[in-house]
């Protein structure tokens, strides 16, 4: 009850007019650094840390978070409409959330990752405020073990996204490896396939991968078919959602909540990977027209990734605010804005400066709010931006992804490698291969690799570590569920048709 | 219609860059200082330098100073950037220790030789800490574990061949260990090594003072001893010199200028860097943040500077991490 007072207090505090505005610029800045290829909420809050000596903290922190929420919304956009995901955490949603939007379904496909990544992140929002001690001690209780189990179950979600042909799939998730090989080993501090070139030393980015192979790959496939056929008419439809979608929006958005929740409060998580796994999820659990529809634009493809990636943001600040442990780029960020102001996040933090953080989860809800009634309105405005003739509109992308990349680090080599992976894009599509898994592989690889190390190496070489937390048999034996299952129901289905066609005969 | 929905958005979105791009424009004058921070933006470096911006700005409002970050492999990006800038009395690196390693490790081709050493601004000590349910009531424990089987004692900390690493590589050859049988664990940030050592995976963890004081406190850390030569108020930890190991280690951070600065440049440089020292947004944030103020210019700086590089190179060397 304390702290549903305490709550209420925050909500006294954040809704202070200029507080507000504070909000209302984090969640507009938010939403176009997401909607930005290459640029997320690390970088700008990053950028804007330097307020922290002229704002005060409770006005600051509203902004920042509303920047991190809003990052989680924006993102979504151009992954929906042109297949060009800003941030890796929505390249789950481009695969089913584009295929809607070439359907006509834009709107849909934006208005359920809206109230998908509202839903997720109110959800999650008040979960912060319950649950927060009893996450936290089952983040602490995660090893390398753990988390390497956790990386074999995510690497079964590449099976569900791959193409029809399963070489051309492994094809891509190796490409997907050896990128993720390039840069120092983390263990040894041995450069790996980093050709002597100093800047590639601390590897490739996982955004400029993302834009590389998706932005500027498509932007290269739609200018190579320009000019054999016409372009295709995109119909816009109808602007909200129907009663069918709502139904079918529900529980991915509740599924979604529910895994990106915990992961994100996992130190070796991220956003990511319960984007995968909530895809994965979808797909086996979809039933009738949805089994149809997935690889077409199911919407329930968009709405749980969706939900998941906006429910991990809220999961970061779980040991965030209670431990004073970042779990992701933004976080890190934040923590050092609270030193900034001479804060130590920690499990003193409530007891010290309960204003502070109660006003900084009730901004939370109210940003929340805003981006809803932000982004609602605009899903049928931002779909009319298919209308926009191709080459304008896909040159503007090739220009964003350029600017964006140019800004992670202010480098060239960014840039050579952003059009080098362009290239492979484009190829990878000209020959069928399917660009997720790439991805995929990219960002599962390098952790299944560091935490299998150091699982092997805290364990002093034993093997039998891998196994011995229950956390990581039971996530183990789903990943050979999850691999297991198809093979099964084929071979059973095989059997059942050999045996109808025999008693036909 | 259409069109200008887009032009709206293009130019929005531009606004947007332009408006948070603090490290681009160079409208500032010929006078102008630059800091540049060889880090992305939140880590130390950046703190330090923005830090310093503020300072800076207090110690003489009528010089305008920038910050921009050069992030990549340790720092050493930024320092051959630096190096291309023979001669340039307004600019400044922010570096520190963490360069040091890093510029062995990444077998740069560019060194420190290549600078004009100015300042060092900060130290922050380093230490060691075990679980609270760990079977080492003591540094003596811990090293007794060490002598028998060096493989079964894993110590997490942050990236291969920086400061933590370093520390037990030092930590290992005061003890008589093989430096290379050191089990490390590496961990890039991201609280990934504290939460090993919260979730009792780990043997021992080193790290920054101020990134395990909180949870020693609390009680769910035990510390075994810190790298600094005598114990360090608010911190109840003994030295590791008490404990029986003769390691001392700070890591420090200061300023480094472009190399070929005249005499005039250089001293004009050390008397503006030793006024921001002075000013009280500087010593707020010494205070606030934990630091220990450890100003050294000159030719003081300069040996420090090499004695660190000899025994930075040796111990690299010792524990294997250069070929």
């Amino acid at each position: 009850m304390t702290s549903f007072q305490l709550l209420l207090d925050g909500f006294a505090a954040a809704l202070t007019p200029v507080n507000l505005m504070y909000a209302l610029i984090g969640v507009t800045l938010g939403t176009l650094v997401g909607v930005l290829p290459g640029i997320g909420p690390a970088m700008t809050v990053a950028l804007l840390l330097p307020i922290t000596f002229t704002v005060p903290p409770a006005s600051a922190f509203i902004m920042f978070a509303g920047i991190y929420y809003g990052g989680m919304y924006g993102g979504s956009t151009t992954s929906i409409l042109l297949n060009t995901p800003g941030e890796s955490a929505s390249m789950i949603t481009a695969l089913e959330g584009n295929k809607m939007a070439r359907r006509g379904r834009a709107a849909q496909a934006l208005a359920t990752a809206a109230i998908g990544s509202f839903v997720a992140g109110t959800v999650a929002t008040a979960l912060l405020v319950v649950a927060a001690p009893a996450v936290v001690d089952f983040a602490i209780s995660f090893g390398p073990e753990d988390y390497f189990a956790l990386a074999i179950l995510a690497f079964t979600a590449v099976s569900s996204v791959l193409s029809r042909s399963i070489v051309r799939g492994l094809a891509s998730l190796g490409l997907g490896l050896v990128i993720g090989l390039i840069g120092i080993d983390q263990q040894t501090g041995q450069a790996r396939l980093t050709l002597g070139i100093p800047q590639l030393l601390d590897g490739i980015d996982v955004v400029i991968v993302a834009v590389g192979l998706f932005a500027l790959g498509e932007a290269l496939y739609v200018a190579s078919r320009l000019r054999h056929a016409p372009p295709e008419v995109v119909p816009v439809g109808r602007a909200w959602m129907g009663r069918a979608d709502w139904r079918r929006s529900w529980f991915p958005w509740l599924r979604g909540t529910a895994l990106g929740f915990p992961f994100g409060a996992l130190p070796g998580g991220g956003a990511e990977i319960p984007t995968f796994l909530s895809y994965a999820a979808e797909k086996r659990l979809a039933r009738g027209v949805a089994r149809e529809e997935f690889g077409n634009g199911a919407i329930e493809g968009v709405a749980g990734p969706e939900a998941a990636n906006n429910a991990s943001a809220a999961g970061t600040l779980v040991p965030l605010l209670t431990l004073g442990l970042p779990t992701s780029a933004t976080a890190a960020i934040l923590l050092a804005a609270f030193q900034q102001y001479g804060l130590q996040p920690g499990p003193q933090l409530f007891d010290h400066n309960p204003a502070l953080v109660w006003g900084m989860i009730a901004s939370l809800f109210i940003g929340n709010t805003m981006l809803l009634v932000l982004n609602l309105p605009l899903a049928p405005l931002w779909a009319r931006v298919l209308r926009v003739p191709r080459p304008y509109l896909y040159s503007g992308i090739v220009l964003f992804a350029a600017l964006g990349v140019y800004a992670l680090n202010g480098t060239i080599v960014d840039l050579f490698v952003l059009y080098l992976l362009g290239l492979l894009g484009y190829a990878m599509r000209r020959f069928g291969l399917p660009v997720a898994p790439a991805v995929i592989g990219m960002i599962l690889g390098p952790m299944a690799e560091i935490q299998l190390r150091r699982a092997l190496a805290i364990g002093a070489g034993d093997v039998s570590v891998l196994v011995r937390s229950p956390v990581a048999v039971v996530l183990l034996v789903l990943a050979a569920l999850a691999l297991l299952t198809p093979l099964f129901r084929k071979l059973a289905g095989r059997r059942r048709q050999t045996a109808t066609t025999s008693a036909g005969e | 219609m259409r069109l200008r929905v887009f032009a709206a958005l293009a130019a929005l979105s531009l606004g947007a860059m332009t408006g948070c791009g603090a490290s681009g424009g160079t409208s500032a004058g010929a006078s102008a200082l630059r800091i540049m921070a060889p880090a992305a933006p939140g880590g130390g470096w950046d703190q330090t330098s923005r830090t310093a911006e503020q300072a800076f700005k207090s110690a003489d409002p009528q010089r305008k100073v920038e910050v921009f970050n050069v992030p990549g492999a340790g720092g050493t990006i930024g320092l051959a950037q630096l190096a291309g800038e023979k001669g340039n009395g307004n600019l400044l690196m922010t570096m520190g220790l963490v360069m040091v390693g890093a510029i062995e490790q990444n077998k740069s081709k560019v060194t420190l030789a290549e600078t004009t050493p100015i300042a060092k601004l900060t130290e922050e000590y380093e230490l060691v800490v075990v679980p609270a349910a760990s079977p080492f009531k003591s540094l003596a424990d811990l090293v007794a574990a060490w002598k028998a089987d060096p493989a079964k004692v894993s110590i997490s900390g942050g990236s291969a061949g920086g400061t933590d690493h370093i520390v037990a590589g030092l930590m290992a050859k005061a003890a008589g260990v093989d430096p290379k049988q050191v089990n490390y664990i590496a961990h890039s940030g991201g609280g990934e090594a504290l939460n090993e050592l919260l979730g009792n995976k780990v043997s021992a963890g080193i790290s920054g003072v101020a990134e395990f004081a909180e949870h020693v406190k609390s009680g769910k850390l035990r510390a075994l001893g810190v790298t600094s030569g005598e114990r360090v108020p608010g911190l109840d930890s003994p030295t590791l010199k008490e404990g029986g190991l003769d390691v001392e280690l700070a890591n420090w951070r200061g300023f480094v200028a472009p190399a070929g600065l005249s005499e005039a440049d250089k001293k004009a440089l050390t008397d503006l860097v030793t006024k921001m020292h002075d000013a009280q947004p500087w010593k707020d944030a010494v205070a606030k943040n934990g630091w220990i103020d450890s100003f050294q210019t000159g030719q003081q700086f300069t040996d420090y500077l090499a004695s660190e590089q000899t025994r930075v190179k040796a111990i690299i060397a010792e524990m294997g991490l250069v070929s």
